[in-house]
């Protein structure tokens, strides 16, 4: 099977439409007879292995679509999950909840985004005078990456208000969102600290040694190689956010989830979820593909830099 | 002779538990290159890592053209402008462009205009035969390529004195001799310098003096042919007939 797939991708490679051009130092270049057949020989085994995929495909997934429309309990399971009508029903309310969801999640991108920096910064640099600032921020990362989210969001959301201090806010969609960002915040700062710490220890010498200061050294040249190896945990985490700020309706905030929640309990009928999570899926699908092709590119980089 | 670039006297530096470096004294006079010899772990990495201070000494005296650059109120930013530095790996930033790599301290350090910096950066280049490098990315270029690029970029801010640590040791032999071309030029036009390394031949060919570092302490000094070829005392002979040895395997 590995085999398999390793000559594929040789195969591509050398069947490329610019083959020709991308060899051909010149333009003398003729492929021999021998190079020609095996050409030949690839493009009819690529093709025979598309065909075979194909034909698989139809038959292993048309097999299960059949088995389970067929089934005795398919009529009470689509009644009861895919009512499409009335699906089509609540999708306004839900897609007017959603836009909370982005909400919360472009406002907490930006906060966690800068906190994280932030917080990765003081726990990496070595400076004396930051010391404070380092045990706290250590403490900080263990405590909220080891609770779950859900807690922080009671903590805060029902916690703050029972405290009752003048000219903080009782507004449940800030504490919700609050809660969020604190979470996040502990996450993407070890994310960040992690890569900083990845870089090789010559670079910043080699920095410091052509008389960059500490700052110039960060911004020029650790960072920047840094973001680029924690660009797809990072990608994870924006995920997995978006995903969370679904947890702030627990608070009574009304965005896709509650708005689903609510249409739900008054019909019993549990399509509105079904639709919230389609909702949440047009979104982070996109996403998720765009991760993983944003990771294969960065782990072909750094082979290339023999660092893999 | 005239001044030296580089004066360390008493020089001591230890980490932890474990003394590295202990009465180091050296004079390095202006367009001259020491040469520092010795085992691995002898201290050669250390002792040039303390003259750029990126290694804070024990005790001991360094000055650059005069003035102690191990005073406190020192800027150490400041020194490492007038000191360049090239090690062994990893020198070049993977992010940047060769180009970029070379005017990155010329803009932020002495704040040349971008067109000045590229200006002197591909006049460099041209020099050493690597204009049409320009533009690549460090991961495109050999490895000798890299630590000719890695050498021109600490000629840009036109330093007072060149620190080389082993740069021809993670080379194979054909690369090696390009690297140490360009280190011959580089001596042949008055740079001062001081190296680190485990190729007797080309300490042989560029040192005016050779130092042998034995646990932290220089054991023997003189010029190449003094200590190469006619060592005095017993260890020097018997590193030296270590290398040899394992040159011929
Ligand atoms: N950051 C450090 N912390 C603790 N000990 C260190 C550190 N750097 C170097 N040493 C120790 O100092 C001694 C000298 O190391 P150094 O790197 O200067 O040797 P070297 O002569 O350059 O060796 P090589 O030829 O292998 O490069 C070694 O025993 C090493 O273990
Ligand atoms: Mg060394």
């Amino acid at each position: 099977m590995k085999n398999e797939a390793s000559r594929e991708d040789s195969a591509s490679q050398f069947n490329g439409e610019n083959s020709q051009s991308k060899y051909d130092f010149g333009g003398k270049w003729q492929p021999s007879e021998l190079e020609l057949a095996r050409r030949a020989a690839r493009a009819k085994r690529n093709k025979r292995s598309a065909i075979i995929a194909a034909l698989s495909s139809f038959f292993v997934l048309g097999g299960l679509a059949v088995i389970a429309v067929t089934s005795p309990g398919w009529k009470l399971l689509s009644d009861t999950f895919f009512k499409w009508a009335y699906g089509v029903e609540v999708l306004p309310k839900i897609l007017l909840g959603f836009i909370t969801n982005i909400t919360l999640t472009t406002i907490a991108t930006i906060c966690v985004a800068f906190f994280g920096l932030s917080i990765a910064l003081v726990r990496t640099s070595k400076a004396p005078a930051l010391t404070p600032f380092r045990i706290l921020a250590t403490v900080y990362v263990d405590v909220f990456r080891g609770i779950p989210m859900l807690l922080v969001i009671l903590l805060v959301g029902f916690g703050v208000p029972a405290l009752q201090i003048q000219g903080l806010t009782n507004n449940v969609l800030i504490l919700g969102l609050t809660a969020v960002i604190i979470t996040y915040t502990a996450y993407v700062a070890e994310v960040i600290r992690s890569g900083i710490l990845s870089i090789h220890p010559s670079q910043r010498a080699a920095a410091r040694s052509l008389g960059l200061n500490y700052v110039q050294t960060m911004r020029h040249v650790i960072l920047p190689q840094a973001f680029r190896r924690v660009t797809p945990p990072l990608l994870n985490d924006l995920v997995a956010l978006i995903k969370d700020t679904g947890l702030v309706s627990i608070l009574g905030v009304t965005d896709a989830v509650r708005a689903a929640q609510i249409a739900s309990s008054r019909s019993f009928n549990y399509t509105p979820y079904v639709m919230a999570a389609i909702v949440f899926l047009l979104i982070t699908i996109p996403l998720t593909r765009f991760t993983d092709r944003t990771l294969r590119k960065s782990i072909e980089q750094q082979n290339a830099q023999g660092l893999a | 002779m005239s001044n030296s670039v580089l004066e360390i006297s008493k020089l001591r530096k230890s980490f932890d538990t474990e003394l590295v470096l202990e009465d180091i004294s050296i004079k390095v006079p202006e367009h001259t290159a020491t040469v520092f010899i010795g085992a691995s772990g002898s201290g050669k990495s250390t002792l040039l890592r303390c003259i750029n201070l990126l290694e804070p000494i024990d005790d001991g005296v360094i000055k650059l053209d005069g003035e102690e650059i191990t005073d406190v109120e020192i800027n150490p930013d400041e020194v490492r402008r007038k000191i360049g530095m090239v090690f062994q790996a990893f020198n070049l930033f993977p992010h940047m462009s060769v180009l970029e790599n070379i005017i990155l301290a010329p803009m932020r350090v002495k704040g040349s205009s971008r067109d000045q910096a590229v200006d002197q950066a591909e006049s460099l280049l041209k020099r050493f035969g690597l204009l049409d490098k320009a533009h690549q990315y460090p991961d495109r270029l050999s490895g000798g390529q890299q630590q000719r690029v890695a050498i021109i970029r600490s000629l840009a801010l036109n330093p007072r004195l060149l620190l080389l640590d082993e740069i021809t040791s993670s080379l194979d032999p054909v690369l090696v001799n390009e690297v140490l071309k360009t280190v011959r030029d580089l001596k042949a036009e008055g740079m001062t310098m001081v190296l680190a390394t485990h190729e007797m031949g080309f300490a042989k060919q560029v040192a005016d003096e050779v130092c042998f570092l034995k646990d932290g302490r220089i054991l023997e000094w003189g010029t190449p042919d003094q200590i190469l070829n006619k060592p005095q005392e017993r260890q020097t002979q018997e590193f030296l007939k270590q290398v040899n040895e394992a040159g011929r395997l």
